[in-house]
């Protein structure tokens, strides 16, 4: 049933990859068994980021906690907050006025986009090239400054509150987003150019870190993880929320389950969500951008989960409330803890080179890991 | 199967569990020693097959604590939720890792937050928390730390 686990046999040789390693990205301790340059096992130690998120927000009112959350996952930040306002609109029963919905679908897209855009720049840098990491970032920073018109922050969104938007969007937002556009489908052959089709690269990710579809599901894993499997996991279209079932997109699918299959579902990723963005930029509809809701908010008692697609995938939300202004217990189920602990099953046997190649691949966010 | 279905379908094969009214998902409360068999039988039968566990957590209830399991299929896609109930002094439940092996990290997760024991873990040790803590569950609702939680 288990390979044994913590067996060392004489000439092994255990080697720490972290907590402070280039590639991880963040502090992320990796215990590794090797036998000559084979990975025997891979151990992830958690816990150097563990804020208690949870916890913290057991004391926080339901307006509050919606600001730790932004914490979690700092690259798609808009979706964890959008997460969290889903989960308590679905308790208050609140309708979200058409024109929240849009323009909180608008900002998840943007974000997914720049988080597939840093996850592509670190990923190749992580393999040893070092100019995609400069075209990844020209184009994420004018996300940025589109999200720092509206939003007044860059990272850390806030962006999202129970019952809508906080605040409407800047006069520049739509002619600002179509220059990004515009600038995007102009360098997006680039990115083809500079590293999908180079042989090398493609050496190194193919045939590397193969994930079977059925192991994908039983892991837990979701997002492009396991839809480089080709697991149906896009939670936009089998379980819609706000407007995506009335969206014309495509969920990526790739069925080679290697490296390279994880890298061609996040860059296709890409495409349908400026696919999605032409679509709403200019139908915007008019009206409020927040829904009338009390200054206090109390969930009714009962347990509420909502799930969303995030750049890295399905993060779920569970509020147990006990009838009162702060919630009773809540679980935030984050798409990078599960994706993590596929690492050692598709590590096992490979080289130790190629251990790079898959947690780039399984874009790992360690914030987002430890909560 | 819609939710009728799946209700006729789990008394069938467990009489003794309890449904839960009002949830979005249907919500089943077992005894911990009906868990290992039904999980099976959730996970193989054809006409169920809850092949993806999404979410596995706890929750402290001060005078006992709560398993929540969260399944859903990718062949059917109907979701439910498994909830039992532990003893608070010393909480026991069958793992279900070698199940949905995505179980191995989470009921790491709730082990050292809940101090739940899971019977059988393939590897039962602190994931999250430091090497060597001792001491009480962070997540339990009497945790005390006076140095670095601060009461608002």
């Amino acid at each position: 049933m288990f390979e044994e686990v913590g067996t060392t046999t004489e000439g092994d040789i255990i080697v720490n990859v972290g907590p402070q390693h280039p590639a991880t990205h963040g502090v992320l301790h990796l215990v590794i068994t090797l036998n000559g340059e084979t990975i025997k096992k891979v151990e992830p130690h958690l816990g150097y980021i563990h804020r208690s998120i949870e916890k913290m927000c057991e004391s926080l009112s339901y307006r509050q906690f919606i600001y730790v959350t932004s914490r979690m996952d700092y690259l798609s930040s808009h979706i964890n907050n959008h997460a969290c306002a889903l989960c308590v609109e679905k308790g208050l029963q609140v309708e979200v006025p058409p024109r929240a919905q849009v323009i909180r679908v608008l900002m998840d897209e943007l974000t997914r986009i720049a988080s597939h855009e840093l996850w592509w720049g670190a990923m190749a840098m992580d393999l040893g090239a070092f100019t995609p990491f400069f075209h990844a970032f020209r184009e994420r920073e004018s996300i940025n400054d589109i999200m720092e018109e509206t939003c007044g922050a860059r990272l850390t969104m806030n962006y999202m509150v129970p019952g809508g938007v906080m605040q409407d969007l800047h006069p520049n937002f739509q002619k600002k987003v179509k220059e990004f556009m515009q600038l995007y489908k102009r360098k997006i052959h680039e990115y083809d150019e500079l590293v999908t089709g180079n042989v090398i690269f493609q050496n190194r990710m193919k045939n590397v870190g193969y994930l079977s579809a059925e192991d994908a599901v039983s892991y837990g894993c979701s997002g492009p993880t396991a839809r480089g499997s080709g697991v149906n996991c896009d939670i936009r279209k089998i379980y819609p929320y706000e407007i995506y079932d009335k969206l014309e997109f495509d969920e990526v699918l790739e069925t080679g389950g290697d490296s390279f299959a994880r890298y061609m579902v996040r860059i296709r990723e890409m495409q349908q969500s400026i696919r999605i963005i032409e679509q709403l930029i200019d139908n915007i509809p008019e009206g409020d951008f927040q829904a009338k809701t009390k200054a206090v908010l109390k969930l009714p008692k009962g347990e509420f989960y909502t799930r969303v697609e995030t750049a890295r995938g399905e993060l779920g939300v569970y509020i147990v409330s006990e009838g009162g202004t702060t919630p009773y217990r809540i679980k935030f189920r984050s798409p990078g803890f599960s994706n993590l602990s596929v690492l050692d099953h598709i590590a096992r046997g490979s080289k130790l080179g190629d251990l790079v190649a898959m947690m780039g691949t399984l874009d790992l966010v360690i914030p987002d890991i430890d909560r | 199967m819609s939710n009728e279905e799946l209700k006729t379908k789990i008394t069938e094969l467990l009489p003794a569990a309890a449904f839960e009214e009002g949830g979005e998902w249907l919500t089943i409360n077992i005894e911990p020693r009906d868990w290992l068999p039904l999980a099976q039988q959730l996970r193989n039968n054809d006409s169920l097959y809850f092949d993806y566990l999404y979410c596995l957590t706890c929750i402290d209830w001060k005078t006992h604590l709560t398993m929540v399991y969260h399944l859903s299929s990718t062949k059917h896609r109907h979701n439910i939720v498994i909830k039992s109930k532990l003893d608070r002094s010393n909480p026991e439940i069958e793992t279900v890792s070698h199940i949905w092996r995505t179980a191995e990290f989470h009921e790491r997760e709730v082990y050292e937050m809940f101090g739940v024991n899971f019977l059988n873990h393939p590897d039962l040790r602190l994931l999250i928390l430091p090497d060597g803590w001792e001491g009480k569950n962070p997540l339990r609702k009497d945790f005390e730390d006076p140095i670095n939680m601060i009461k608002l």
